[in-house]
C-alpha cells in the first residue's frame, strides 16, 4: 500500500527511483506469474497465477495514477472474473491436469517463434516511436481521479457506455441461453424410474456406498465386491466420468487379508484365500490416480471406461 | 405524295398476309386478289412518277418517315422510305414486271392446285423488294434483303416434292447467306465509322473517312452483291434456282431480285468513288462473271439454264458499268431496266414453251417451233434481237453505252474492260441465236413425254451429280410442271392462252422501245443524273469505231452459231464435246470446285479444330484443373482443423504486419 | 525510471498470452491466457494515458474491462456447454472444421 501511496505522490512527475524499484520487482513477479500462468499443468495453479498477475497489474495501475482502474481491477477482475474462472475450473474438473506434451506437430516451435518474432518487433517498435513527451496526470487528476472518469464517461462516451450496458445484458441472456437445457418432456416419476429398471434388469437396489474398505473416509475410492474386486457402481457418476476413482491401496488390500487370516485363525475355520483383487497386479492401476482424463486427445473418460468394461 | 410510298409497299404485303393465312376459302380468287394488288401498287408508282415528273430535278426524291424502328441511344433505325429516281425507276420496274407476271401466271399455274399459296409468295416478294429499293437506310436495306431471299428461297422450292428443287432452294439459300455477311459486316463497319447507317448521311461523308475503312465496307458491300446478284465467286446457286417456276425465273431470277446487287453497288456510290481498290475489285467482279455466265451459257442444252447463264452474263455488264464509277452508274441502270424487260420476256417465252412441249427444257428435243407458237416466237425472237444488241432495240443502246463506258475507263485497265465486253457481247451473240435456231428453227425433233420414273439421260455429266452436296440437279425436268402429261405421247405444241401472250407482248415492246426512249437526248442518263451523278467518259477511240466493231462481233457470234446449228441438224443427244463444253456444261466446275475448296477444306478445318480443343483447349483446362486440384491436395494439410494451428497463422500474420509497418516508417 | 518501461512491460506479458493462447489445449486456460492479453493491453493504455496526461486511455481500459467480463460471461457459458456435450475442454477435440 505505501507503493501505492508512493505512486499517488509521484504520478504528476517524472517516476522516482522508489517507483522504479517497485517496477523492476513486481514487474519479474508478473512475467514469472505470466509464465507460469501458461506452463502450469493444472488449470486451478494457472488461474491463481493470473489471478497473482492481475494484482500486481493493479498496483502498476495505482502507481500510474488510474486509481479507479487500479480498485475495479482487483475487485472486479481479480474478485470476480478469476473467480468465475476458478468456478468453472472447480465444475469441469479441479484436479485435471494438461499434459505439455505437444500433439500438434511443429505447432509449439512455430508459436514460439512467432511469439519471439512478434515481441521482438513489438518492442522494437515502442522503441522506435516518439515518446519523448511526458505530461503525467498531475493535471488531469486534480479533480479527482473517478470524477475525472465520471465526467468523461457521461459525456464523451456516453453511447458507448449505454452501449456497453447493452452488450452486458446480451451477455447475461446469452450464457443463460448456453447453458440452459430446456426440458422437453415431463419428468418421470419415481414409480416409472422403478420400472424402468426393472424392466432393464440392471441393478435394481440402492446403489452400494464407496470407500467401504478404505482406511480413509473418501467419495472417490471404490468399494469392495465381496470377492474382494472394487465395483465402480459404488462411485459417483461425476467422479467417474473425470475418472478421478482412486483404486483401493495393496496395503489396505493386504491388511484386509491378514486380518482375515487371524479371524480365521481364531475361529478355527479352514482358511480363505480371497481371488486376488483384479487391478491389484496391474502397474497401470496405481498410475492411473495420477493420470486424469485430458493428456491425450483420445483418452477421455468415455474411452477409459470402455477399456476397463473391455478388460 | 409522301404518305402513298408506305402504300407501294403496303399493298403487296397486304396481299402476302391474306393469300398466306387465308386458308383454302380463297383458293378461287386468291390469284385475282394477288394480281390485283400488283397492279395497285403499280398504279399507286404510276401515280408517283408522275407526281416526280411534275417536280424540278433537285427537289423530286421523297421521304416518308413510318416510326422509328430501333431507337436506342445513338443507335437509331428509322422505318423510313426515300423515294428518288433511282428508286423510282426499281418500283417502276418491279411493279411493272411483276404485275405482268402476276397475270403469266394466271396460266402458267392454272393447274397446279397450290396456286394461292404461289401468288401469296410472290406478293411477298414484291413487298419485300420494294422495302428494299425504297428504304433510306442500309438496316431497312438489309431487311428487305433478307426478305427477297425468303422469297426466293420460297419460290424455287416451291415445288418441293421434287428433291431438286428442295436441294435448290437450300443452296441458294446457303450460297445467300454468305452474301448476307458482307451485307451485315458492311452495315457494322458504317456505324463504327459515321455513327448512322441512313443513306443520307453515310453517303454525305463517305470521303471523309479513311479509305482502308471504305475499301473494307466496299469490298464487304461487293460480297453482298456477288451473294445476290449471282457474280463469281457466289454465282453457282443461280443455275439451280431455275428449278422453281418459270415465272419465278423470269421476275426474281432475272428480272429484279438478282439486280439488287447493282442496286446496292449504285446505291453505295459514293463509298466505292472513295476506294479505288474496292472498285477495281468491283470490275473484276463483273469482267469476270460477263465470260462466266456467257460460256456457261453457250453449253446449256436446258433452255432455262442457257437463260441463267445469259442473265449472269449481264449482270457482269450491270456490276462492271457501276465499278467504272460516275461514268457507268446510269448505263448499269439503264442496262438493268432494259435487261428486266428483254429477260423477263424470253423466260416468259421459254415458259410458254415449255407450257407447249409437255415441260420438257431440252432444247435439242424442240425444233421448228415457230409455226406452232406464232406470238411466242414472235416475243421470244424480239427479245433475242434486242439482248444481243441488234441495232435499234433496247439492248443495243444500254449495252453499247456499256462497252464504250468501259473503253473510256482509261489505260491498259479500259482496254482490257473493252476486249471483255467486246467479247462477251460476241459470245452473248453466239448462245443467243444457238438457243433461237435450236428452238424455233431447223426440223422437228420432239421426242416422247419421258416417263418421271426414269432416269434422266439428258446431260451425261448428271449422273456422278449425286455425290456432290449442292449439286444441282442438272437435268431432271421428268416432274416439273404444274400438269403432268401421260409419258409416252409425242407433245402437242401449241399457243399459250391470252393471260400468258399478253404480258409476253407487253414486254416484248419494252424489250424493242425502251432503249430507245431512255436514249432520247439522253433523257434516262439526265433522269438518274441527280442520285447517281454522271460523267462523260471518252474513250481512247470514237464511239462510231466501237459502234462498229460491236456489230462486227455480234455478227461474227451469230453466224458461227448459225453455221454450227442451223447448217447442220442438231442431234437429240448432246455430243461429247471438247474439254472447254463439258467443263461448261457442268457450269465450268463451280460445284466441284465448291465441293473441293470449301466443304472439304471445311471438314478438314473442323476436324483440325477438334483435335485442336481436344489436345490443346483440353489439355489446357484439364491440366488446369489437375494442378490446382494437386496443389489444394497439398494446401489442405495446412487446414487441419485445429484451431490453435489458424490461430498460430494470424498470429504470425500480426508479426508480419508488424514488420510491414516498421518497414515503412524506416524507408 | 522511463515509464515507456511499462509498455515493454505490457508487450512482454502481450507475448506471453498469445504463446499460451497457441501452446495450452485446455480452453480455460487458452482463455485465460486471452485475458492476460487483454490486461496487458490494459496496462498500455494506463501507461498512455499517464504519458499523455489526459483520462481517455484509462477510458478505454475501462470499456476493455467491461467487454472482457462479458466475454468471460459467454465463453465460460461456451466451455461448460461444451464440456456437457464432449466431455472435454480441449480446444483440439474441436476440430471437425476438417474432412
Amino acid at each position: 500500500m505505501s507503493a501505492a501511496l508512493h505512486g499517488v505522490t509521484t504520478a504528476a512527475s517524472l517516476t522516482s527511483t522508489g517507483e522504479a524499484v517497485q517496477f523492476w520487482i513486481l514487474g519479474t513477479v508478473a512475467v514469472a506469474g505470466a509464465l507460469c500462468t501458461i506452463l502450469m499443468r493444472k488449470a486451478v495453479h494457472s488461474a491463481l497465477c493470473l489471478a497473482g498477475t492481475m494484482i500486481i497489474l493493479a498496483v502498476f495501475y495505482l502507481a500510474n495514477g488510474a486509481y479507479f482502474l487500479g480498485i475495479v481491477q482487483i475487485v472486479v477482475y481479480t474478485g470476480a472474473i478469476m473467480m468465475l474462472f476458478l468456478f468453472v475450473v472447480m465444475l469441469v474438473g479441479v484436479t485435471a491436469a494438461d499434459s505439455l506434451k505437444e500433439t500438434i506437430k511443429g505447432q509449439r516451435w512455430w508459436a514460439v517463434a512467432c511469439g519471439l518474432g512478434f515481441g521482438v518487433l513489438l518492442a522494437a517498435g515502442i522503441g522506435h516511436a516518439s515518446l519523448d513527451t511526458f505530461t503525467g496526470l498531475g493535471a488531469a487528476n486534480s479533480g479527482g481521479n473517478v470524477e475525472g472518469l465520471a465526467a468523461l464517461i457521461f459525456t464523451r462516451y456516453v453511447f458507448a457506455f449505454e452501449i456497453t450496458g447493452a452488450l452486458l445484458i446480451t451477455a447475461a441472456v446469452g450464457a443463460m441461453v448456453l447453458t440452459h437445457r430446456e426440458r422437453t418432456e415431463r419428468a418421470r416419476t419415481q414409480r416409472e424410474l422403478a420400472e424402468q429398471r426393472v424392466r432393464e434388469g440392471r441393478q435394481l437396489p440402492p446403489l452400494p456406498a464407496p470407500g467401504v474398505y478404505a482406511r480413509h473416509n473418501a467419495v472417490d475410492v471404490a468399494g469392495l465386491l465381496p470377492d474382494g474386486t472394487p465395483s465402480e457402481l459404488t462411485v459417483s457418476r461425476t467422479l467417474r466420468a473425470r475418472g478421478q476413482i482412486r483404486d483401493v491401496s495393496p496395503e489396505a488390500m493386504a491388511d484386509l487379508r491378514a486380518l482375515e487370516r487371524r479371524s480365521e485363525e481364531r475361529l478355527g475355520r479352514r482358511p480363505y484365500e480371497p481371488p486376488r483383487p483384479r487391478d491389484s497386479g496391474d502397474p497401470r492401476a496405481g498410475d492411473r490416480a495420477d493420470d486424469p482424463p485430458g493428456d491425450r486427445p483420445g483418452d477421455r473418460p468415455a474411452n477409459r471406461r470402455e477399456e476397463e468394461n473391455a478388460q | 405524295m409522301e404518305n402513298l410510298i408506305a402504300l407501294l409497299v403496303a399493298a403487296p404485303l397486304l396481299g402476302a398476309a391474306v393469300l398466306l393465312c387465308g386458308g383454302r376459302r380463297l383458293d378461287a380468287a386468291g390469284h385475282w386478289l394477288g394480281t390485283l394488288l400488283a397492279a395497285a401498287s403499280f398504279v399507286v408508282a404510276a401515280v408517283l412518277f408522275f407526281g416526280m415528273l411534275g417536280r424540278g430535278a433537285e427537289d423530286r426524291a421523297l421521304h416518308q418517315t413510318l416510326y422509328t424502328w430501333v431507337p436506342v441511344e445513338s443507335f437509331r433505325a428509322d422505318l423510313a422510305f426515300q423515294l428518288d429516281q433511282l428508286s423510282m425507276t426499281f418500283v417502276l420496274l418491279i411493279t411493272g414486271v411483276g404485275t405482268l407476271i402476276h397475270v403469266y401466271s394466271i396460266g402458267y399455274m392454272e393447274h397446279d392446285e397450290r396456286r394461292r399459296r404461289f401468288f401469296g409468295y410472290l406478293n411477298l416478294f414484291l413487298a419485300a423488294m420494294l422495302l428494299l429499293v425504297l428504304a433510306d437506310n442500309y438496316l431497312l436495306l438489309y431487311f428487305g434483303w433478307e426478305g427477297v431471299g425468303l422469297a426466293s428461297y420460297l419460290l424455287i422450292g416451291f415445288w418441293q416434292h421434287k428433291p431438286s428443287a428442295a436441294t435448290a432452294a437450300k443452296k441458294a439459300f446457303l450460297v445467300n447467306r454468305v452474301g448476307d455477311i458482307g451485307l451485315s459486316i458492311a452495315i457494322m463497319l458504317m456505324f463504327t465509322t459515321f455513327g448512322t447507317f441512313a443513306f443520307g448521311p453515310v453517303l454525305a461523308t463517305a470521303d471523309k473517312a479513311s479509305e482502308g475503312t471504305l475499301t473494307a465496307i466496299g469490298l464487304m458491300l461487293l460480297l453482298a452483291a456477288c451473294g445476290k446478284s449471282a457474280q463469281v465467286p457466289l454465282q453457282s446457286w443461280l443455275g439451280d434456282a431455275m428449278e422453281g417456276p418459270t415465272p419465278v425465273s423470269a421476275l426474281i431470277h432475272a428480272a429484279t431480285m438478282v439486280t439488287a446487287g447493282v442496286y446496292l453497288i449504285t446505291r453505295s456510290g459514293a463509298i466505292f468513288d472513295a476506294a479505288p481498290t474496292a472498285q477495281t475489285a468491283v470490275v473484276t467482279v463483273g469482267a469476270v462473271t460477263l465470260l462466266f455466265g456467257a460460256i456457261v451459257g453457250c453449253a446449256k442444252d436446258d433452255i432455262k439454264k442457257a437463260l441463267a447463264g445469259s442473265t449472269m452474263s449481264q449482270i457482269g455488264y450491270m456490276v462492271l458499268a457501276a465499278g467504272l464509277g460516275p461514268i457507268g452508274y446510269a448505263f448499269a441502270i439503264m442496262h438493268l431496266v432494259t435487261h428486266g424487260f428483254f429477260k423477263a420476256g424470253l423466260f416468259l417465252g421459254a415458259g410458254s414453251v415449255m407450257h407447249g412441249m409437255n415441260d420438257e427444257v431440252d432444247m435439242r428435243k424442240y425444233g421448228g417451233l415457230r409455226a406452232y407458237m406464232p406470238v411466242t416466237f414472235v416475243t421470244f425472237g424480239l427479245g433475242y434481237l434486242a439482248i444481243i444488241g441488234f441495232p435499234g432495240l433496247s439492248g443495243f443502246w444500254s449495252k453499247d453505252k456499256i462497252i464504250e463506258a468501259a473503253f473510256a475507263k482509261g489505260g491498259t485497265e479500259g482496254w482490257i474492260l473493252g476486249a471483255v465486253t467486246l467479247l462477251g457481247a460476241g459470245i452473248t451473240a453466239y448462245y443467243m441465236t444457238r438457243v433461237m435456231i435450236m428452238t424455233f428453227f431447223g426440223e422437228k425433233r420432239w421426242q416422247p413425254a419421258p416417263d418421271p420414273h426414269r432416269a434422266p439421260d439428258v446431260e451425261p455429266a448428271a449422273a456422278d451429280d449425286g455425290r456432290h452436296l449442292a449439286a444441282g440437279p442438272v437435268g431432271s425436268p421428268a416432274a416439273e410442271g404444274p400438269a403432268g402429261h401421260p409419258a409416252g405421247e409425242l407433245p402437242d405444241p401449241h399457243e399459250s392462252p391470252r393471260s400468258m401472250t399478253v404480258p409476253m407482248i407487253v414486254l416484248a415492246f419494252g424489250s424493242v422501245f425502251a432503249g430507245g426512249l431512255f436514249s432520247i437526248n439522253s433523257a434516262f442518263v439526265h433522269w438518274l443524273e441527280p442520285v447517281t451523278r454522271f460523267e462523260h467518259g471518252h474513250p481512247p477511240v470514237s464511239a462510231a469505231v466501237i459502234t462498229t466493231a460491236t456489230l462486227v462481233v455480234l455478227l461474227a457470234g451469230a453466224g458461227l452459231a448459225y453455221a454450227q446449228y442451223g447448217r447442220r441438224p442438231v442431234p437429240v443427244t448432246a455430243p461429247r464435246g471438247s474439254l472447254l463444253t463439258r467443263a461448261a456444261r457442268r457450269d465450268l466446275l463451280q460445284d466441284d470446285f465448291n465441293h473441293v475448296v470449301l466443304v472439304r477444306g471445311g471438314e478438314h478445318l473442323t476436324r483440325s479444330l477438334v483435335y485442336v480443343d481436344h489436345t490443346l483447349v483440353d489439355g489446357v483446362v484439364n491440366g488446369t484443373a489437375a494442378s490446382v486440384g494437386g496443389l489444394s491436395g497439398r494446401l489442405r494439410k495446412l487446414q487441419n482443423g485445429y484451431a490453435r494451428s489458424y490461430a498460430v497463422s494470424m498470429f504470425g500474420g500480426t508479426a508480419v504486419l508488424i514488420a510491414a509497418t516498421l518497414l515503412m516508417r524506416a524507408v | 525510471m522511463n515509464p515507456v518501461n511499462y509498455l515493454y512491460l505490457a508487450a512482454l506479458l502481450f507475448t506471453i498470452g498469445a504463446a499460451g493462447v497457441l501452446i495450452r489445449r485446455n480452453a480455460i486456460v487458452v482463455f485465460m491466457c486471452v485475458e492476460l492479453m487483454l490486461n496487458a493491453c490494459n496496462l498500455a493504455f494506463v501507461a498512455f494515458s499517464r504519458l499523455h496526461g489526459n483520462l481517455d486511455g484509462q477510458i478505454i481500459a475501462f470499456f476493455t474491462m467491461v467487454v472482457a467480463a462479458a466475454e468471460v460471461v459467454v465463453g465460460l457459458a461456451i466451455i461448460v456447454s461444451l464440456f456437457r456435450s464432449r466431455h472435454s475442454a480441449s480446444v483440439d477435440d474441436a476440430s471437425l472444421m476438417k474432412l
